[in-house]
């Protein structure tokens, strides 16, 4: 049998809150730190105990580390999931039971390994029987670590992370890695062909999630204020700023630079963010889209008003009896336009880890220059799974706090100034701040219904003027925010546009559409709106651009086909929206689905019909996948 | 008490100890009704404070929507302001005045921006004891759009075009005092005196002081027998005690002013004192026990009892207090404060995995 190496995956069928996240974080960070990429799925069901969860593991030696939907290695504990479970495993691939699951197989073209986990347990007197569960997950750890070369010591170093050092639990799940290797070692025959090798792909990487990057970020940001209400997947992100901002924002005098609120409601905490950032502290609010539409009465003042505000939206879909713990990019419209009448959004679309970590100090910076709410849309792939991710960089530029006038700008002035005035020609005023003792510093806020020197009027041309002056300020936006990364092919005429966590599965596609398809397309990421001169320039380029993204309305592409009406027969929309973060196979197919480029439009249209991603019937698709029958 | 009759050599008659007159604390012209009780309780936000020589860039305006909340432009001109959304204008407040915690808030909302669709961020301000006046001005209707009930509308009360109020009224002191707040009182606009003696009371208080001012609406809630109309008001306010608040002094004086007997002295956080003559002599405006007992016998008797319900100067540190935050304000602080230096982004990468 052909050795595989480094290029499977791995699913782990448990039961929700049966303590298996340790055990399958640590077969991640042990693939992490053996140097191989590697990245980690939790798929999980909104439920504190008993439901039917899934954790999937990618390793792929060229890097291409997106969800696969085919699974190489299943190992099954959960009783309730065992037949999904075993009829999941790919031909040719592995399946790891606990042995107490009295279920038949029915398969023989896969390699199949019993596992006696709760015999095994027992056996270790020393384990108190409530801990028998939780580190009975450790034996199939250290089984798979002997079946396909998991190095022992790098579980050791993930366990030692995961317990902070302390030894009597470090030592407990270690144990239990050690039992189960050495029962694979003397009762299974490899019957499989895959496995790890060590490589030296990962040594200058670090391993985190999106919620930590973007708290630990804000932290570097200059966060002063936050106010949040729980809500998954949002509620790790406040949580983290403020488990580390004692640490990294220490003083000799103990004393605190910062407050944060748990808010009664999403309305409150985003109100708490706004009357801060009224008042001149770097605030921010974190929450996902079910309190996104509680903060949109708020949005829109803070737009309107001039208020600095950074808002986290990590993306599930909603609402809460939706579907809580799936991922989604579907807020995207409505933070576009989130607020009363005519509002248009900053928003930020961080794809990566270090980028959830840049765009968390470089948030307030734009909020603080725009005087304006600025959203930053993660989502809950991207936020709550651990990813590879380059170092967090310190940041680049010095903080920009934006144009704000104190007493000895306003003695310049003498006094003369108007907080709504467009001085600068750029559509952003110059603000005060309270604590401003000087007597021609305060101004009475209000939401439109001022002129330029914030004095109460309901004129229709001073109206007309003010909101003229916000449109403005709005389209100076793209001078602030990140620009979009450009991924060029030679001879290209496809050209693809996405955003956020998508990323991997794009890349992924694009170098499976030129080996097997033979088209070659250029990528380019947006990583803001409003969008920067070279999206336009990058749709104009190609003969076609397709925009993929996880909801069902083809938001981006709606928002491209208004900003760029000329160019709108020219854009198509490829989307997938079942939850699940994205594989390369479905944008390779959501593409080649509508893909028209010149000569190839009939057979196109054909593959759409053979090649319509769905999660259901997977197998199906792939084998009636148009692509195969083109091969052939 | 006032300034205007004891002019200090060398100073204008009228101006305080910040060096102010009152005009410094005048807002733009009101554009509520004639008559409306609302610019009644202006006037003496602005008395009050220039009598405390309070400097207007040292507090801060919140409002929310409403008629009442209108009123923040009617006072203190040179004083920051924020005129938030309905029902809201709590979480405007908590937010902002950590900006500069040396700042207190000065807040006006009404019975439908607190007792309706802000009952939820009132009660949780409170719960906060976040560091401001918070004044109700109450007028059992809602003047901006034009006269339907609100949530503190007695029960059976008949208004033109609504008809009859079929729902019981919330009383906000009793909610303000079941949710914990450490000052709640109440009065009524045509007695501006004890208006102005609460709102000082109020401001030299640590923490959230809720005023409850019942402030008829002249347009839509003027009925001789509505609870909130001038007449009704007059005939059944039953005051728990004549008030007067004393500024800060120094001990010598307070022994010296001692009465026996009649009066009852009530020390707030800054070392200021309300006295409080009790009409009722039993009555302690530091046992919530008591409060909570004379606010349901006015209920059941139909009363308006006004004055200081409740106060405990003590009971627990304002929101921002419950921080530890740097004597100098958040909002001055810069980016040699704010950003961790260049070499804990090591530490940083090195607490990841």
């Amino acid at each position: 049998m052909n050795k595989i190496i480094n290029d499977f995956s791995i699913t782990v069928g448990t039961k929700n809150g049966s303590g298996s996240s340790t055990a399958n974080n640590t077969i991640l960070r042990s693939i992490f730190k053996m140097g191989i990429p590697v990245s980690g799925k939790n798929l999980f069901p909104s439920n504190i105990q008993g439901l039917p969860t899934w954790y999937t593991i990618r390793v792929n030696k060229d890097g291409f580390i997106a969800r696969q939907e085919e699974s190489n290695i299943v190992i099954a504990i959960n009783p309730d999931s065992f037949a999904k479970d075993l009829a999941s495993v790919s031909a040719g691939g592995a399946f790891f039971y606990s042995d107490d699951i009295k279920l038949g197989i029915n398969r023989t073209d896969i390699a199949v390994y019993p596992l006696p986990i709760k015999s095994l347990v027992r056996s270790d007197q020393s384990i108190p029987n409530d801990f028998r569960d939780l580190v009975g997950n450790m034996i199939y750890v250290g089984a798979l670590a002997h079946m396909i070369n998991i190095d022992l010591e790098m579980i050791h170093t993930a366990l030692s992370f995961h317990f902070k050092g302390k030894q009597k639990p470090i030592d407990m799940n270690f144990s239990m890695v050690k039992m189960g290797a050495e029962y694979a070692k003397n009762n299974f025959e490899k019957k499989d062909p895959f496995y790890l090798e060590p490589m030296d792909a990962t040594k200058d990487l670090i391993m985190s999630d999106g919620n930590t990057a973007a708290a630990i970020g804000s932290i570097f940001g200059g966060i002063q204020f936050a106010a949040w209400y729980p809500i998954t997947p949002a509620s790790s992100l406040a949580e983290s700023v403020i488990q580390y901002l004692p640490t990294l924002r220490k003083r000799e005098d103990g004393k605190q630079t910062y407050a944060v609120v748990q808010a009664e409601d999403e309305l409150a905490a985003i109100g708490m963010a706004i009357g801060a950032g009224w008042a001149g502290l770097r605030a921010m609010t974190s929450t996902s889209g079910p309190g996104l539409s509680l903060m949109t009465e708020f949005a829109g003042l803070a737009y309107y008003a001039e208020v600095p505000v950074v808002v986290w939206d990590v993306q599930r879909i909603g609402p809460s009896t939706g579907l809580p713990t799936r991922t989604s990019q579907a807020d995207l419209t409505f933070a576009y336009h989130i607020g009363h009448g005519d509002t248009q959004s900053v928003i930020l679309l961080p794809a990566t880890i270090d980028e959830c970590f840049e765009f968390g100090w470089k948030s307030f910076d734009i909020a603080e220059r725009l005087q304006t709410p600025v959203f930053v849309l993660s989502d809950l792939d991207i936020g709550m799974n651990q990813w590879m991710s380059k170092p967090f960089q310190y940041p680049d530029t010095p903080m920009d706090r934006g144009k704000v006038l104190w007493e000895k700008d306003l003695e310049e002035l003498k006094g003369n100034w108007g907080r709504y005035l467009d001085k600068d020609d750029d559509g952003i005023p110059y603000r005060t701040i309270p604590g401003n003792k000087h007597p021609a510093s305060a101004y009475f806020t209000r939401g439109t219904g001022h002129d330029e020197y914030a004095k109460y009027t309901e004129d229709s041309a001073t109206y007309i003027r003010n909101m003229e002056r916000l449109k403005k300020k709005y389209q100076n936006a793209k001078n602030f925010v990140p620009t979009p990364i450009l991924r060029e092919t030679k001879g290209a005429t496809l050209g693809i546009i996405a955003f956020g966590s998508t990323e991997n599965a794009i890349l992924e596609a694009q170098h499976l559409l030129a080996k097997e398809d033979g088209i070659k397309t250029d990528f380019l990421r947006l990583r803001a709106i409003p969008f920067a001169d070279e999206v336009g320039e990058f749709i104009e380029k190609h003969e076609q651009v397709i925009v993929v993204e996880q909801n069902r309305d083809g938001q981006m592409h709606q928002i491209l086909v208004t900003n760029y009406p000329q160019y709108a027969m020219k854009l198509a929309s490829a989307v997938n929206f079942d939850g699940l973060p994205a594989s390369a196979k479905w944008v390779r197919e959501g593409i080649l689905a509508k893909y028209s480029a010149s000569g190839k439009k009939t057979s196109a249209k054909k593959k759409a019909e053979g090649a319509k991603p769905s999660r259901t019937s997977k197998k199906e698709a792939s084998k009636k996948s148009a692509i195969k029958q083109k091969k052939k | 008490m006032t300034m205007e009759n004891l002019p200090m050599a060398g100073t204008p008659a009228n101006v305080n100890k910040a060096g102010l007159v009152k005009n410094d604390y005048r807002g733009a012209p009101s554009t509520l009704c004639q008559g409306c009780g609302h610019n009644s309780i202006s006037n003496q936000i602005i008395t009050a404070l220039y009598e405390m020589d309070v400097v207007p860039e040292e507090v801060l305006k919140f409002s929310g929507i409403g008629c009442s909340s209108k009123s923040p432009t009617y006072f203190l001109n040179r004083t920051f302001g924020f005129n938030s959304l309905h029902g809201r204008m709590p979480s405007i407040a908590t937010g902002a005045l950590f900006g500069n915690t040396t700042m207190r808030g000065i807040s006006v909302s009404g019975d439908g921006d607190s007792a309706s669709i802000g009952m939820g961020q009132f009660k949780h301000a409170i719960r906060r004891n976040v560091n401001m006046v918070y004044i109700i001005e109450n007028n059992g209707v809602y003047g901006l759009t034009k006269g339907q009930f609100s949530a503190t509308a007695e029960e059976g009360l008949q208004l033109k075009h609504q008809g009859t109020n079929p729902y019981m009224p919330i009383d906000i002191c009793l909610e303000a005092l079941v949710s914990n707040a450490t000052f709640v009182a109440r009065s009524f606009a045509g007695n501006p005196k004890q208006v102005k003696e609460l709102l000082k009371s109020a401001i030299a208080h640590d923490g959230i002081a809720i005023i409850d001012i019942i402030s008829p609406c002249v347009t839509f809630n003027d009925g001789v027998n509505a609870y909130h109309s001038y007449a009704w008001g007059r005939e059944n306010e039953q005051p728990l005690h004549e008030i007067s608040y004393i500024p800060p002094r120094n001990e010598i004086m307070l022994e010296r002013e001692m009465e026996q007997g009649e009066i009852r002295e009530v020390a707030l956080h800054d070392g200021s004192v309300v006295i409080l003559k009790n009409v009722d002599k039993h009555y302690d405006p530091t046992n919530r026990f008591e409060a909570m007992r004379v606010m349901e016998e006015a209920q059941r008797n139909n009363w308006l009892i006004t004055g200081l319900l409740y106060i405990n100067s003590k009971a627990k540190p304002n929101l921002s207090a419950t921080f530890n935050l740097t004597a100098e304000p958040l909002n001055k602080l810069t980016e040699v404060d704010l950003r961790p230096a260049r070499s804990m982004i090591d530490t940083v990468n090195a607490m990841m995995f």
